[in-house]
């Protein structure tokens, strides 16, 4: 950001929000926003509590199983759909469909099926995840240059090693897109799933706080998920520039 | 010099090679046909003689490259038969390594590791294979370069690089599809001289496609050339330059005009067909 020939740091902004913030919540026009010291104040006393530790590792815990199910199945998924026309059309219609579809009407079905617990929360992360790692995987593998793969061929590789050498890394550009948007979902799907339970986890917890009306403590808690979820994708979006270098020379 | 010079009318099979042995790949009534039924070959047979440079040239289109990939064992072919010293291809094999128009280089992978790739792929340690691989990128002129990457180089060092990673697995058989289609001018000549000289002292056996005239009567000893698809072997001739006078006497010297004007009209044909 520029302004009159100065560069502006990005925090400079977050600090303007702040302080409007600050601002609207000191005069009270909305119950529901209070100032953002209040909320700064709340933040030691909401993540010292053992229902926040609790919250968050339940939480957490759901998150990763299903993203490390929705790697293992969108990325096989997707590379099955990338290499084989017959896959990829009998696949990719019906992933096309859930990745358009809003599953958060699934999630009571869910629970009526696996329970109030942690595999409903798993299984929410995973079908609010796979779909777009499966479509971004096919992309990846799709645009992989078949020279690449004649080249594998003609030095003498084997099926396995030219997929997991030349077919996956030429793919990684498309490929850690796809992770990065599955991350974003699955957290999404972590918190609708446990606002929907509402029992368990950090959507618990903001059910409680909103409930009785803790609003900084609310705000503070959800400064905390923003902040993870921003910090998860650019870790893979710092991946990404990494090999954004060869995504267009492939 | 034109005296060295010889054509044959009868194309493939009995052409005059360099020393008479048997030839190294042989090509008998090659047939392709894709899906679709396009015929990209409609029978093709010539051979391809022991540690000489032999150009395949012919109209866009004509399955130069087709052919190519058939002799590497990339694709099957239709009918008929590639004998590499004798041996029918199934497949890609050790005895022959490839380079492509496009490098096919790793772009994740360092110029060594590209170099060494083909001897990674075989098992070969690491220490040996790398200590073999500096060698040739030392031999194609990329000393110094080792630890770059492809999108840091040019295109005709990315080819020296692709050149490098043929040569470093010590097949007998090249296989160069169009090499320096993606290299400019001034590069490629000096390339087409390195190149040259670089096979002096390796002693393979190429099969060059190209869709350059003069490149192709400037390197090779044997040119096929194609007809128009489904295509067949139209003639093959030796135009065997003289290649110790140095490169610009040799693209003044009358015979070299001659024969890149007798390679024209034959091609021409096709064209204007």
């Amino acid at each position: 950001m520029e302004l009159r020939g100065h560069r502006i740091p990005m925090a400079f902004s977050l600090l303007v929000w702040f302080a409007i913030w600050e601002v609207v919540g000191q005069l009270g026009l909305v119950s529901l926003l209070p100032p953002f010291s209040e909320v700064i104040a709340a933040f030691p006393e909401v993540v010292s509590s053992e229902t926040f530790a609790e919250a968050a590792w339940i939480t957490l815990e759901a998150f990763l199983i299903g993203m490390a199910l929705s790697f293992a199945i969108g990325i096989g998924v997707g590379i099955l759909m990338g290499t084989s026309r017959a896959v990829g059309s009998v696949m990719g219609m019906w992933v096309n469909i859930f990745e358009s579809s809003p599953l958060t009407a699934v999630v009571p079905a869910l629970m009526a099926l696996l329970g109030f617990g942690l595999e409903t929360m798993i299984v929410t992360v995973f079908l609010f995840s796979v779909w777009v790692i499966a479509l971004d995987t096919q992309v990846g593998v799709e645009r992989v240059n078949p020279s690449l793969v004649e080249m594998g061929r003609s030095f003498g590789a084997t099926k396995r090693i030219l997929y997991s050498q030349i077919v996956f890394r030429a793919a990684l550009p498309e490929l850690l897109a796809g992770i990065r948007l599955g991350l974003i979902r699955g957290m999404k799907g972590v918190i609708i799933g446990q606002l929907l339970i509402a029992v368990l986890g950090v959507g618990y917890l903001f059910e409680l706080y909103s409930r009785n009306f803790l609003m900084p403590e609310f705000w503070a808690l959800l400064i905390i998920v923003f902040a993870f979820a921003f910090l998860a994708s650019e870790t893979v979006a710092y991946f990404e520039r990494k090999v954004a270098l060869y995504a267009s020379s492939r | 010099m034109t005296g060295r010079a010889s054509i044959t009318s009868d194309p493939g099979v009995g052409a005059p090679s360099g020393d008479g042995r048997e030839p190294a790949v042989r090509i008998v009534e090659l047939t392709k046909e894709f899906s679709g039924g396009v015929r990209a070959l409609g029978g093709l047979t010539f051979d391809v003689p022991r540690g000489e440079l032999t150009s395949i040239i012919g109209p866009s289109g004509c399955g130069k490259t087709t052919t190519l990939k058939i002799v590497g064992g990339l694709i099957d072919a239709t009918s008929g038969s590639v004998e590499v010293d004798g041996v029918p291809v199934t497949g890609p094999g050790p005895d022959r390594a490839f380079v492509f128009q496009d490098f096919a280089l790793m772009p994740w992978a360092t110029v060594l590791r590209n170099v060494a790739f083909g001897l990674e792929l075989r098992g070969v340690d690491r220490k040996e294979r790398e200590e073999t691989a500096r060698a040739y990128v030392d031999k194609v002129g990329l000393a110094g370069f080792e630890d770059s990457y492809p999108h840091q180089l040019s295109g005709g060092m990315r080819q020296r690089v692709g050149l490098a990673r043929a040569l470093a697995v010590d097949a007998d058989i090249l296989l160069m599809d169009e090499p320096f289609a993606s290299v400019d001018e001034q590069i490629r000549r000096q390339f087409q001289e390195d190149l040259l000289r670089l096979l002096s002292e390796e002693s393979k056996t190429v099969i060059f496609v190209t869709h350059s005239i003069e490149e192709a009567v400037y390197v090779s000893d044997q040119v096929v050339i194609l007809t128009r698809g489904p295509s067949s072997v139209s003639k093959v001739v030796r135009p065997g330059i003289d290649r110790g006078a140095g490169s610009d006497d040799i693209r003044r010297d009358p015979a070299y005009l001659d024969w890149v004007e007798q390679i024209w009209h034959e091609l021409r044909d096709y064209l204007e067909r």
